[in-house]
């Protein structure tokens, strides 16, 4: 019985990550999964409007679901935010993490667009305005409004409406500061800016702001049309002209200006299989086109009534010409954008990466408990939970390769999900060689704090967005980054290792002299394998480079850190070799490996020269300060005498031996027997 | 004898290798910063083109090495490298692995060091229509006398920017004058002078010079910029001085002055090396993705013309696919945000490009060798 216990929780994993893959319920009539699949071209590549829904919800949101429900001030009255408002002045509570039993109603990216596009009556009073700065919620004079959740502070469009003014009027001044010069202040309120304009595009993106009946206002013009070219046509040869026919056509052509200069997706395919794939367009700039054309391009009117449809609660309308517009898409040969849609919008229900980093967490933690334990079926549940957790990752990164058709690794984000992986399949071979769940908790650990690092990066919008010039080789991405990343993955494998090795040496008593061998091997193993991903890697790239800029090596920053990846590998691998170091120097070094390569990873782009610079991060900039005061404490824990240290106090009280030099020194004295002798000798 | 034996042994040393590699780290690390402030080629040639990294105190002219440069590291690596093998090295099976790795190291240091003594750096910069037959180097100028008057070529004489320091004298047996530099900015700003508020003398008395006025600028540090220097020359022929002449390498025309009746063109420009064939740009597109201002594409249609060989054929040169011709390379490195039918190719000739590829082969694959066999034994052993 007991044997087979270590299956429960995997199974468990497995049926939640199943849940996901089937089609999501509606709560309405309305067919909102539907209006999510629909293709649009936004960053220069077709999208579900799915996406572009949940990458402006993250960017103005910072999350991707929008509370509807929470607690009142201090008496916790639990309801619905806009009720609650109205009945106790003062700051709202989203769910406190106790509340367990309370389960928020959310909306969901699509229905927060829907709102947004049809119906902002009701999406301007949603709270989704982060507003980060004490000072400018004073200077807006938001205090006693939004909601509130640990600390961050939400408000409505209608909370800031009042204050525009003054917004545009800092922003003004903003745009004109250099980025980086930029204070905290400041920078709090180019965002607020940005997330309004942002919302504004989004508003007028499917009909105009004002338009009540879009459909029929189509109808009316797409009548006017002949009639009102005419006009002009007349007046402007001097002739007579029908004053009624001029104004049905200006005055929504007036609008459609609007809306082509504002709308944020190019939400109309090109009109026939004829024209370029790439020919988006959008709402307005397709309606202005239509007095030249004599025609309104059919999508037009789909979202006309799509539009009206939504605002007058007729959700038989609504779904209808949502298969009125898939039809179009397949009879004018728009099948491949239309599968896009529908595929990108199951990858974002899946989020697999999400649940990748709940399950590895989860794996992490059993893990760490069979060491205290000694549990073997904590330690199976763990094997099998990452396991498993791979190959949802891997799915993932499969999936997002089939959307993207690129290579694994295309940006910073990318990066970070890749390493990810490639530490976890570390950690599981480690794991499956040595059983002594140290593989698993190398894995668990890295695997999650890499995917928390990847959910961070999602932030700043669209992951899958478009490469430049430069970096549109699929052999290169596929060979140079991979093979590099790679070797992130396995200096980052061989730094955490050394830390178990450190903690449980320094506070546990659990470093056995077993353990610490075994350490030691895989730390210096593990190196092996990152000295030449490395290598490879860095050279790799240098053919690239020279491939399509005829300069080999070109000393810029981002090389430059690989190579320092490459020659601090090199480094521990002669140190040990020479005998200069023994296991505990290995590991010292091994933990410093993880400064190199953070730095190489992510220090290098914050440094904004260079051609690899893709992204200045400055949130980024503290994190990483943090992260390599933490290594270098490591670093001087595992320098500390073995007085110090748990483990070896604990084998050495054999009395008349100084307890700072005990005779058998576990962690210390072994290692080298134990390695491949020193060559080059 | 023995000095000698003791020094070999420490050339010879593992930890002399460990010492180099950590030097290289830590200068590989700060040279990387200071690009920040001193942009990638200066950062370059100071902390990894020299033998020492040099410290200079704010006042006064001393320079104090304060750590091994690039050279100097690479240098002790390479007689280390060397060393220990022709002490330690006793061929085997076992260390081919290591073998390999060494002697690509060895290449790759080599190769490294050739191409920063031999390649060369030049771009094209072409309009849509127009021919060249020569690339010109951004980063150093020259100043020009030439001869016009023979209408098929120009019989120029080119001074080199080096030689252009206050007060030199430059004299040449096909220079008709000799050329005294009055003032020299390696990089300035030239502006239009007002003559009617200006309260000193224009720089130079003769040509363009008379209505211009020169400021000098810091050198240029970031990628996109360049140096762009100007000097003033005082033209001396036999009979006489003939004035002062304002050279800089913004101004795109050439200055006249006549010497016994003759006329003579002066001015300065980029370096030129020029080639025995011609390129010229048939169609340059630059496509974005709709609705962004992401680079999509560039792509520059040349035509490549040879009189010697009678070569003529057309080939498109874009991002990550270069034109390898003549020992040059070509790639298509950037355009003008003003005028979208101009492209500028990067030229490059660096006559040991090949040595990093059998430097890399033969590292990985022994690199991959080595491990393999470590892996074989650790396997082995985990069996038995």
């Amino acid at each position: 019985m007991n044997k087979k216990l270590h299956w429960l929780l995997p199974a468990l994993m497995a049926l939640w990550v199943l849940s996901a893959t089937r089609p999501p319920k509606e709560r309405t009539a309305f067919q909102t999964a539907e209006f999510g699949r629909l293709p649009t071209l936004l960053n220069g590549r077709v999208q579900p409007l799915d996406s572009v829904a949940l990458n402006a919800l993250l960017q103005i949101r910072g999350n991707t679901s929008v509370p509807l429900e929470g607690n009142a001030g201090n008496d916790a009255a639990w309801g619905d935010f806009l009720e609650l408002r109205d009945k106790y002045p003062g700051t709202l509570e989203v769910r406190k993490w106790w509340q367990f039993s309370k389960h928020p109603k959310r909306l969901k990216p699509v229905s927060w667009l829907l709102e947004v596009a049809f119906k902002p009556e009701l999406a301007d009073n949603r709270f989704i305005f982060l507003v980060h700065h004490p000072e400018l919620i004073s200077e807006l004079k938001l205090q006693n409004q939004g909601i509130e959740n640990s600390g961050l502070h939400y408000y409505t469009f209608n909370d800031l409406t009042n204050h525009f003014g003054v917004l545009e009027q800092q922003a003004s001044r903003i745009q004109k500061i250099d980025p980086q010069a930029r204070t905290p202040f400041e920078k709090s309120v180019g965002k607020l800016h940005f997330s309004l304009g942002l919302y504004h595009r989004l508003r007028n993106s499917f009909r105009h702001e004002k338009s009540e009946d879009p459909s029929r206002q189509l109808a009316a013009f797409e009548k006017a049309l002949v009639p009102g070219v005419e006009a002009v046509r007349n007046r402007e040869g001097g002739k007579d002209y029908s004053k009624e026919d001029l104004d049905a056509l200006m005055d929504p052509l007036n609008q459609y200006d609007m809306v082509a200069r504002v709308a944020y997706p190019l939400i109309i395919p090109p009109p026939g299989a004829d024209h370029s794939r790439d020919a988006w367009s959008n709402l307005g700039t397709s309606l202005l086109q239509a007095p030249r054309a004599g025609v309104l391009h059919p999508v037009t009117k789909i979202y006309a009534s799509l539009a009206s449809s939504f605002r007058q609660e007729k959700p038989e309308d609504f779904n209808k010409a949502l298969s009125d517009y898939r039809q179009w898409l397949t009879a004018n040969s728009f099948l491949a954008e239309a599968q896009k849609g529908r595929r990108e919008f199951a990858f974002n229900q899946l989020q697999p990466f999400y649940k990748c980093m709940v399950i590895y967490v989860l794996a992490l933690v059993l893990a760490c408990a069979s060491w205290f334990n000694w549990s073997q079926t904590l330690n199976r549940t763990a094997f099998w939970l990452l396991g498993f957790g791979l190959i949802l990752h891997t799915g993932g990164l499969v999936f997002r390769m089939v959307l993207e058709g690129r290579p694994p690794v295309t940006n910073l984000y990318s990066s970070a999900i890749f390493v990810g992986w490639g530490t976890v399949v570390l950690g599981l071979i480690l794991e499956r060689l040595y059983r002594n769940g140290i593989g698993s908790v190398v894995a668990g650990l890295v695997g999650f704090i890499t995917l928390i690092i990847a959910h961070h990066l999602s932030m700043d919008g669209d992951t899958m967005e478009m490469l430049r010039a430069v970096l549109d080789t699929n052999f290169w991405l596929a060979t140079h980054v991979v093979v590099i990343t790679l070797g992130y993955s396995s200096t980052f494998v061989a730094g955490f290792l050394a830390t178990i090795y450190i903690l449980r040496g320094v506070f546990t008593k659990s470093l056995t002299r077993d353990v610490a061998q075994s350490l030691g091997r895989m730390v210096y193993g593990v190196v092996c394998f990152a000295t030449l991903f490395s290598f490879v890697g860095t050279v790799l790239g240098g053919i690239w480079a020279d491939q399509s800029w005829g300069r080999f090596w070109g000393w810029d920053p981002k090389e430059n850190g690989a190579l320092l990846i490459v020659i601090w590998c090199a480094v521990v691998l002669h140190a040990r070799w020479g005998g200069l170091i023994k296991e505990r120097g290995l590991m010292a070094m091994a933990v410093f490996g993880n400064v190199v390569t953070s730095f190489s990873w992510f220090g290098v782009n914050m440094l904004g020269v260079g051609l690899h610079n893709y992204g200045f991060m400055e949130a980024v900039f503290q994190w990483l300060a943090i992260f390599v005061v933490s290594q270098l404490i490591l670093i001087g824990l595992c320098l500390m005498p073995d007085r110090f240290w748990a483990s070896l106090r604990s084998s050495s009280q054999s009395p008349g031996q100084s307890p700072s030099r005990p005779p058998s020194r576990p962690g210390i004295s072994g290692g080298h027997d134990s390695l491949p002798q020193p060559t080059g000798k | 004898m023995r000095g000698i034996k003791a020094a070999f042994r420490v050339l010879s040393s593992l930890k002399l290798t460990v010492v180099c590699l950590s030097c290289s780290l830590v200068l590989v690390f700060v040279g990387t910063l200071a690009q920040v402030d001193q942009g990638l080629y200066l950062a370059q040639a100071r902390y990894f083109g020299s033998f020492f990294v040099f410290w200079s105190p704010r006042a006064g002219g001393l320079r104090i090495p304060v750590f091994p440069g690039g050279y100097l590291i690479g240098t002790v690596l390479l007689l280390n490298l060397i060393a220990a093998h022709s002490v330690r090295f006793t061929f085997s099976r076992k260390k081919i692995g290591i073998f390999m790795v060494h002697i690509g190291i060895i290449l790759l240091l080599l190769g490294q060091l050739t191409t920063e003594m031999l390649s060369v750096e030049s771009h094209m910069r072409l309009t849509e229509g127009q021919s060249l037959s020569y690339s010109e180097n951004g980063r150093r100028s020259e100043l020009v006398v030439l001869d016009p008057s023979d209408p098929l070529v120009d019989d120029v004489v080119a001074i080199p920017q080096g030689h252009l320091k206050l007060n030199a004298e430059i004299r040449h047996p096909r220079l008709p004058v000799t050329l005294k530099v009055r003032a020299y900015h390696p990089n300035s700003r030239l502006s239009r002078r007002a003559p009617m508020v200006a309260t000193t003398p224009p720089p130079a008395d003769h040509g363009l010079g008379q209505n211009i006025e020169v400021a000098a600028a810091p050198p240029a540090v970031k990628m996109d910029e360049r140096n762009l220097p100007t000097a003033v020359v005082e033209l001396v022929a036999p009979s006489g001085s003939l004035g002062t002449w304002l050279v800089s390498s913004v101004l795109e025309d050439f200055q006249d002055f006549q010497v016994a009746g003759k006329t003579f063109k002066i001015g300065m420009r980029f370096e030129r090396y020029y080639k025995p064939f011609s390129i010229e740009l048939q169609k340059f597109t630059n496509e974005k993705y709709r609705g962004t201002e992401i680079p999509k594409n560039f792509a520059s249609r040349v035509r490549v013309k040879h009189a010697q060989t009678g070569e003529d054929r057309e080939v498109s040169i874009y991002m990550n696919n270069p034109l390898r011709y003549g020992g040059e390379t070509y790639y298509q490195s950037g355009f003008d945000d003003k005028d979208p039918r101009v492209t500028i190719l990067q030229v490059v000739r660096n006559p040991t490009w090949l040595t990093p590829y059998v430097a890399c082969i033969l590292t990985g694959a022994g690199l991959i060798v080595q491990f393999l066999t470590h892996l074989v034994g650790f396997a082995k052993r985990r069996k038995s």
